[in-house]
């Protein structure tokens, strides 16, 4: 009894060591060197700033090129919140009815889901299609793209949460006189809320982190969106080692709280499906 | 990341057969039980799935044949993939893709597993622990690449400089071209893993304790425990890890362009950057080839291995 006590201590000592060094240290860095002026940044050394320069780090970021980071963080945040409150949307309405509705297309439906999770998405024939409809370059193209590439991700989550509302529900409201629009927004979206809360945060984590979209269908500084200013200080030949750690510091941020505060449900989101019930 | 319930949908059971209701005259039964359920409601994400996902792909079948500039068309038969298997610098993106999602997914399937053994057992800082290995999943992608970056510069990085003071000459982590891809790896690894140890958690905390009190009567130790237990039992969450990681190791792009560019020369490209670099250099249908050439990858190795995982499932 003794001796398993010792190991559990003994070996929660050393995790938390290993932890700090593999998990905190690289975190720590980002923070450091984001306190550092230029001269000392640039040696890249794991040190204590020698003199703190965080506020005017602070400062240069967020006025670098014309106060592009302010631009980008407008962008991103108008980006995600429109791309999540549509995917939520829609792909509630197709949770639902996929899993209330009885029809020979089901499986045609449920395959089509699922491939969206798998195919890597084309990239020049979206372009494509999006300068046909003078979508390629625009906020609200770029916000469309998160939306059908997210689309599947949401939809299994869904069905899987509606399988577990009672059938007798629906009915109920129907028995009051509810059509198939007032059943689903007022009786069936409340009830999904916990599952909402889930999808929402994980797709905010998601959309926000998200480089390689904007990269290939929002281009232009006009445009930027925050994973994009990332590049603004890494200059062709000398980068201001001090402002990229900031920047990415700042950007790091939102992720933080959203994980601060909702926890329980990134992991509920993340892990479902993994567990046979 | 946004992939997490691949294998869920199989596990999902069927909805529940319908009472039978005395029909009314002229509705069968079938269109009575779906009148609440209007098929209009997919129409809004049908529409907006089909244009920018579902025929980009269809179209990219046809443009892959072609020599595609902004300009015009030109149909050229197989002439894209031929080249992208006879040109050294794409045939080394194709097999790095390879590589690199089976080093990202073993490697995620068997640190998440010890980890998640680890972190459900009665450990001295538990919450803190879980909560570290965890947070890079959330961390921006390019964020990490530059960080690593950084750390792994072969003369001034901390790693290195770490090894000099054990008497250690650090290689060129991303330098070197042999070792490159694996580098680029092993940042994957150190930021997906904590996605996988959740899964695996997830999955071993549903193991009922009765198992595990039992083989203690029978004097099993810890060891054997893990293995005749744990590693059965966990099953369908190693099949959801290998399949998600999996999926995101052949697809991945941005980590190794913020590392690397696919450099040095061209020894860490995969398919990915490959397709990104084509289409900055403005050869659509090459690019566009390269695409096809990823979706036929992604799909051959996935859909066999989806079946095959889900039916040793059923086995057990």
């Amino acid at each position: 009894m003794k001796r398993s006590r010792i190991a559990r201590i003994g070996g929660g000592v050393l995790a938390i060591a290993v932890s700090v060094v593999v998990f905190l240290v690289p975190f720590a860095f980002i923070l450091l060197t984001a306190g550092k002026t230029r001269q000392d940044a640039a040696l890249l050394d794991f040190s204590w700033p020698e003199q703190f320069a965080f506020v005017e780090n602070f400062l240069a970021v967020v006025q670098a090129r014309d106060y592009i980071l302010i631009t980008a963080f407008v962008n991103s945040f108008v980006l995600t919140v429109a791309s999540v409150a549509i995917m939520v949307t829609l792909a509630a309405m197709v949770g639902w009815v996929l899993q209330r509705r009885i029809s020979r297309w089901n499986g045609l439906i449920n395959f089509i889901v699922l491939s969206g999770l798998i195919i890597p998405p084309a990239v020049v024939p979206t372009v494509w299609v999006m300068q046909g409809l003078g979508l390629f370059k625009t906020l609200p193209g770029l916000t469309l793209i998160e939306v059908a590439f997210g689309l599947s991700f949401c939809v299994l989550l869904f069905r899987a949460f509606v399988s577990t509302i009672p059938r007798e529900l629906d009915e109920a409201a129907l028995l009051d006189g509810a059509g198939p629009i007032r059943l689903f927004f007022q009786v069936v979206f409340p009830l999904l809320r916990s599952v909402i809360v889930t999808v929402v945060v994980v797709q905010v984590v998601v959309v926000f982190n998200d480089f390689t979209n904007p990269l290939y269908f929002l281009p232009g500084d006009e445009n930027a969106t925050v994973q994009l200013t990332l590049y603004n200080f890494q200059g062709q030949f000398s980068t201001e080692w001090n402002l990229l750690f900031m920047d990415i510091l700042l950007i790091t941020i939102p992720p933080l709280v959203m994980y601060i505060f909702f926890n329980r449900q990134i992991v509920a989101g993340l892990t479902a499906g993994a567990v046979k019930g | 990341m946004t992939m997490t319930s691949v294998t869920s949908a199989p596990t999902i059971p069927p909805p529940p057969p319908i009472e039978p209701e005395p029909a009314r005259p002229r509705l069968s039964g079938r269109i009575r039980a779906n009148r609440p359920y209007p098929g209009w409601f997919y129409l809004p994400a049908a529409i907006i799935y089909t244009i920018l996902f579902l025929v980009p792909t269809v179209a990219s079948f046809y443009f892959s044949l072609t020599r595609w500039t902004l300009f015009d068309v030109e149909f050229i038969g197989f002439q894209n993939f031929i080249q992208f298997f006879q040109e050294p610098m794409l045939v080394q993106g194709f097999t790095n893709t390879f590589v690199y999602a089976a080093i990202t997914s073993g490697a995620k399937v068997v640190i998440g597993l010890a980890l998640a053994v680890l972190l459900t057992s009665e450990i001295v800082g538990r919450g803190y622990l879980r909560a570290v290995v965890f947070f890079p999943v959330l961390v921006s992608t390019i964020g990490v690449g530059f960080t690593f970056k950084v750390l792994m510069d072969p003369f001034d990085g901390l790693i290195n400089q770490t090894l000099a003071v054990f008497g250690i000459e650090g290689p060129g982590w991303l330098t070197d071209p042999s070792l490159a891809l694996i580098s680029v790896a092993l940042v994957d690894i150190w930021k997906g893993v904590g996605l996988a140890t959740l899964i695996f958690m997830a999955g071993i905390v549903a193991i009922p304790r009765e198992y595990y009190e039992a083989a203690k009567v029978d004097g099993a130790g810890g060891w054997r425990n893990f293995w005749s237990i744990t590693v059965p039992l966990v099953r369908p969450a190693t099949n959801t890890v290998i399949i998600l990681s999996l999926i995101g190791g052949l697809r991945s792009f941005d980590l190794i362009w913020a590392m690397t560019r696919g450099g040095p020369g061209f020894t860490s490209d995969v398919i990915a950057s490959v397709i990104y670099k084509q289409y900055q250099a403005g050869f659509y249908g090459l690019s566009t080839a390269g695409n096809v050439i990823l979706f036929l990858v992604v799909t051959a190795i996935i859909l066999p291995l989806f079946i095959w995982l889900n039916r040793r499932e059923v086995e057990l």
